[in-house]
């Protein structure tokens, strides 16, 4: 009896504690998020960072999601023709490809990946900062080092995102072609006018404004784990981890609301 | 001018500094000696007001620092140098890009001025051919070395040295030693230098302090403090 009074006092304080954590993170990446937006809009605007930024983390994440979107098109297709040809509906390929890619599969793909690639790097070069004592360095010197080293990797992401997505959607519905033109004797132009006439505006405004979230979401929690890293190197290995582990959950939530309000809006 | 007066800063409930009171005149240097994790970093670190501390008044040249607004204070770092235990050099940065970095981002130089005040910068730390050089590239006193002349390079009116020689060989560390004179007899600051290293204080100290349990126990010149009778001053002084 003692020993299950114990046990459940045991359990309500491991969730208490869990629950504190969850609030205290949630806490301060609203005050980052807030201190973001407060920044970036006032000079000094650090145009050179954000230009060297998009050259390295669109130079690093462009052939792995390239690749995923191209390959990832071709099982999409290899995997639901059978299906469609049953029905008799194959016809419908390209148009179900192109919606797929464009609404979801493109933005939540290309996001995950990069959340993967880059989001990690941005935690592991700022928590090696934090620990070395760089921030501290640019701080003393005068210079703000969230403008300067937040702020620039923010906005990098989300400009780097939409055009990502956009490289991972063409190289997806390329990928879908290539099986359908392995199966049947589709033509290019037939595959490319069902695609462009299945597309809506409802299509294509959702799926990029997901991408400006998603780019936003990458980076900033990327920097947040970075920037308050602490704890020497094993700090930087748990923030470079835990910025992928939050990132790609915060993309799949906020995309799981993201697509109920834009069938609320459009259907 | 630097007064720090009743200064105390705990962390997690562990008190590291408990009443410190320090005075540094504008231009000497005085060095703040004391044990490992004594609280001589934490320390330097409240007075540039990296650190907020729980009580007592920092004024720098007649400017209270404690509770001062940010823009304020990053005016007033403007004017102060700090070289950090590690050096802290921007790892993603060139020697010459890191010695630019605060440089231009407080002066409007001209590309050729600014190339030849880091030049001027290197050959007094006598790193000129360094230039080029990343941070990996570099030894632990090459880091210094660079580490100081990039605290330099904006001619501050306030110095704060951390463990300056800590990690390096008693041959670098002289060297380094002698390289902050020299650059103190050039610019002048007021410096502050934390360190247990009594060759380095021999060398750059005007007066030494000793901190201990928390309060600056004993200050004084060196001749002052090595007469001093009590255990912890002597204990600096002990030769094998």
């Amino acid at each position: 009896m003692a020993n299950d009074t114990h046990a459940a006092k045991a359990t309500t304080f491991g969730f208490l504690s869990l629950m504190a954590r969850f609030f205290e993170l949630a806490g301060s990446l609203t005050i980052f998020s807030v201190r973001f937006l407060g920044s970036v809009l006032f000079p000094p605007y650090e145009f050179g960072e954000v230009k060297r930024h998009l050259d390295e983390l669109g130079s690093r994440s462009l052939p792995l999601v390239g690749v995923t979107g191209f390959i990832v098109g071709l099982i999409l297709a290899m995997q639901t023709r059978p299906t469609l040809f049953r029905f008799g509906a194959d016809a419908y390929l390209p148009a179900m490809v192109a919606i797929s890619f464009v609404r979801e599969l493109g933005p939540v793909i290309t996001a995950l990946i990069v959340a993967g690639r880059v989001s990690s790097g941005i935690g592991a070069e700022l928590g090696s900062m934090r620990v070395t004592e760089q921030i501290d360095a640019m701080e003393v010197s005068g210079i703000d080092p969230f403008k300067f080293l937040v702020v620039t990797r923010v906005v990098a992401c989300i400009i780097l995102q939409p055009l990502l997505t956009a490289i991972v959607d063409g190289l997806g519905l390329l990928g879908s072609y290539v099986a359908v033109a392995i199966e049947s004797d589709m033509s290019w132009q037939l595959y490319w006018n069902s695609v462009t006439q299945s597309l809506t505006f409802a299509d294509l405004v959702p799926g990029i404004a997901k991408t400006l979230i998603f780019g936003f979401i990458i980076g900033l929690v990327g920097s947040h784990q970075g920037y308050k890293a602490t704890g020497g190197t094993v700090g930087v290995g748990r923030a470079s981890t835990t910025a992928v582990v939050l990132s790609s959950l915060l993309i799949i939530f906020v995309d799981m609301i993201l697509v109920k309000i834009t069938v609320w809006i459009w259907g | 001018m630097i007064e720090v007066r009743g200064l105390a800063k705990s962390f997690n409930g562990l008190s590291v500094l408990r009443d410190v009171d320090l005075t540094v005149e504008e231009g000497s240097t005085a060095v703040i000696l004391g044990k490992s994790g004594v609280g001589k970093s934490v320390l330097l670190k409240t007075i540039i007001g990296l650190i907020p501390p729980d009580a007592g008044s920092i004024r720098i040249e007649g400017e209270e620092v404690v509770g001062m607004k940010r823009k304020a204070l990053d005016s007033l770092r403007r004017q102060m140098g700090y070289l950090f235990q590690g050096a802290a050099l921007y790892d993603s940065m060139s020697v010459r890009e890191n010695l630019a970095f605060p440089l231009e981002r407080q002066v409007r130089l001209k590309k050729d001025e600014l190339e030849e005040r880091i030049l001027d910068q290197l050959r007094s730390v006598g790193l000129e051919e360094a230039i080029d050089k990343m941070p990996s590239e570099l030894s632990g006193g090459m880091r210094k070395r660079i580490g100081l002349a990039r605290a330099l390079i904006t001619n501050p009116r306030i110095m704060l040295y951390d463990e300056p020689t800590t990690g390096l060989d008693p041959v670098t560390a002289r060297e380094i030693s002698y390289l902050i004179k020299k650059m103190q007899e050039r610019y002048r600051p007021t410096c502050i230098a934390v360190t247990h290293d009594m060759t380095c204080t021999r060398i750059i100290a005007d007066k030494a302090a000793v901190l201990h349990d928390g309060v600056i126990q004993h200050e004084g010149t060196i001749q002052e403090l090595e007469r001093e009778a009590d255990e912890v001053v002597s204990s600096f002084f002990v030769t094998v």
